[in-house]
């Protein structure tokens, strides 16, 4: 990777988690240089920079925003950190250790937007990083930064710290915001989107942390000049974080369309010595799994939708060759039946009975028919649900009978030998 | 195979109990009959000014709460109502939703052993089992198997009174049991506070 990190540049910097040398690095300057544009002319630039949304579903930033109605009506920001999908923690690390760029980015957000009122929704296990982010937050308001007139401005900007408590439904985007008016996090029903009726009924501009920490590099470059960076449509750097069967663990900051196995080998080290990699998921544990074939292709938006899959949360999760198929498939059905909510039906019943049929073929129970009427399982929950937390489950588990289909079989048959023998 | 009808998926502990119809539903609590802690009672208010809607300090309230009582007994949860002006029954159902809130007497250390897929890939489910035997004995840890906590990088990890600590050995487990049973600092060293980045390619300017 040739591409000199964006928001790895300084991660490491003592202290930059503090005003002093965040702004010795040149912090708060985009927030200036935003002021002083026309809120039309800032969602020209982040259109222009074709950033595509961070946390999942890749939705170009630009046009999210500019989904809002022009008004004087009250509209909010949320800003999403309630990072909680497997195998993710960039964000964890970039608001851990870089706490003002993200104030920063969703002050250049909300001023595009038109927006005065902005939350921040933090899962509840970060304590440490929402202590950080408290800190930096107070800092920032006595610098001015944040509050009234900001910087002799007319734009006024509040930002209010959220924590959540723990479930991951609240990362869909309407389970987040219901959680936020302090109820139970289940999903609503879309349309209405949230950027026409969102939080307490008003407009609303759901962001990822890492787009929103973007966003200041782009108003200093400009919009054209970070659309240079990566390949068509899948335009600039993303913080990649690699966990699983690999040396080197960790977030790594690619340009798009770097080669997947650059990532998992060049960079993350690759399986450990003597091992292959069996099956990985490239953007988190609900996109669809790709095997030791896919290796080779581009870590971009377009070439793993074509692969059939998706960069999701941009999470690389490797399994090496010592570890069965079905306790992957287990462990995912598992979480995915504690984290339903259990509004719709499909996922909360589809989820549940995923698990006992994996069950089934582990206790060497399972019959031949068992395989087909998992997989219509899982075509029966896509698409049938308020939210995508079903289809999060159904799609790896599918891809993964379809993959190992052989695996599976053979599994299955070897248990049931072994209890026929015992 | 006898089917056992929600016993899955209901995330609501006493689901099974059965309810007195009889009995009227708590109403509002009537704040001339319910002592509430001034400090709770101002930490409550301060977060339900933060919102145009006082509902959403829901969650802030109830966490205010469990860390004044432990967990969120009835008690706790009737003097959150009182100062919210809800009823008891909301809150229950907010607090049922939420991993992070107890419904039962706990230990008063917290100990999340992350088991999801990209933890238990490096041995988490073995680690829990290592911890769940060398605590067993202790009142005052709250052992919890916890879905993905976001930090796969230090696999396999834990959160310790919500601080993050790993990569931890099986041994480890013991240690991190005596140090909180000795009223130290767990297992310092393995503190995710103390990690770089592992990425080669960051701090181009040297910034260490």
């Amino acid at each position: 990777m040739s591409q000199a990190p964006i928001l790895l540049r300084d991660i490491d910097e003592p202290g930059l988690a503090t005003l002093e040398v965040y702004q010795r690095r040149g912090g708060y300057e985009a927030l200036r240089k935003a002021l002083a544009m026309e809120p039309e002319a800032i969602v020209a630039q982040i259109d222009a920079s074709g950033l595509r949304g961070r946390g999942g579903a890749g939705f170009p930033a630009g046009r999210k925003s500019s989904f809002l109605p022009k008004g004087d009506m009250d509209k909010y920001l949320v800003c999403n950190a309630d990072e909680s999908e497997p195998g993710t923690f960039k964000d964890r690390e970039l608001m851990q250790k870089c706490p003002h760029m993200l104030i920063e980015g969703i002050l250049i957000a909300a001023r595009g937007a038109g927006i005065t009122r902005t939350f921040i929704y933090i899962r509840g296990e970060y304590e440490a990083q929402a202590r950080i982010l408290d800190a930096a937050l107070a800092e920032a308001a006595a610098a001015g930064y944040i509050g009234e007139g900001i910087l002799g401005s007319d734009f006024s900007c509040s930002i209010v710290l959220h924590r959540g408590a723990g479930a991951y439904i609240c990362g869909e985007e309407t389970g987040l915001l219901d959680s936020l008016e302090g109820k139970r996090g289940n999903p609503r029903l879309k349309p209405p989107f949230p950027a026409i009726q969102g939080l307490y009924q008003g407009p609303t501009l759901i962001n990822n942390v890492e787009t929103l920490m973007t966003m200041p590099h782009i108003i200093a470059v400009g919009g054209e000049e970070y659309a240079k960076l990566g390949v068509a449509n899948s335009a600039g750097t993303k913080v990649v974080s690699v966990s699983g069967h690999v040396k080197r663990p960790g977030n790594y900051e690619i340009e798009l369309g770097t080669p997947s196995r650059e990532i998992i080998f060049d960079l993350a080290g690759g399986p450990p010595d003597g091992r292959r990699v069996k099956l990985w998921f490239p953007g988190g544990s609900s996109s669809p799994v790709l095997t030791e074939a896919d290796l080779d292709v581009p870590y971009d938006f377009d070439s793993l939708a074509k692969a059939g899959t998706m960069l999701g949360s941009g999470a690389i999760i490797v399994v090496d060759d010592s570890t069965p198929v079905l306790d992957v498939a287990l462990k995912l059905a598992k979480f995915y039946r504690h984290e339903s909510c259990g509004k719709c039906t499909p996922c909360r019943e589809g989820t549940n009975w995923t698990v006992r049929m994996l069950e089934r073929i582990d206790a060497g129970e399972a019959t031949p028919m068992d395989l087909d009427i998992m997989a219509s399982v899982q075509e029966h929950i896509i698409g049938n649900c308020l939210c995508v937390l079903g289809d999060a489950m159904a799609m790896p588990i599918g891809s993964m009978i379809v993959k190992f289909r052989e695996e599976f079989e053979a599994h299955m048959l070897s248990r049931q030998i072994a209890g026929a023998v015992a | 195979m006898a089917v056992t009808r929600y016993a899955h998926g209901s995330r609501v502990p006493g689901w099974d109990r059965a309810a007195d119809l009889d009995k009227d539903p708590a109403g509002v609590p009537d704040p001339a009959l319910v002592a509430v802690p001034a400090e709770l009672r101002s930490e409550i208010e301060a977060a339900m000014a933060l919102y145009p809607d006082r509902h959403s300090a829901a969650l802030p309230a109830l966490a205010a709460a469990q860390r004044r009582h432990g967990w969120c007994s009835p008690e706790a949860i009737e003097q959150v109502a009182c100062v919210m002006a809800v009823t008891p029954a909301y809150l229950t159902s907010v607090a049922t939703f939420y991993d992070m809130f107890e419904l039962e007497p706990v230990g008063r250390h917290s100990v999340y052993v992350c088991t999801n897929i990209s933890c238990s890939l490096r041995g988490a489910d073995e680690l829990y089992a290592a911890l769940e035997a060398a605590a067993a004995d202790d009142p005052n840890i709250n052992l919890r198997a916890f879905e993905c906590l976001g930090a796969c990088d230090i696999a396999p990890m834990v959160s310790v009174d919500h601080a993050y600590y790993g990569p931890l050995e099986l041994a480890d487990a013991r240690r991190l049991v005596d140090d909180l049973a000795a009223g130290r600092d767990p297992i310092p060293e393995l503190a995710l506070a103390l990690r770089r980045t592992a990425d080669p390619n960051a701090n181009s300017e040297g910034g260490a």
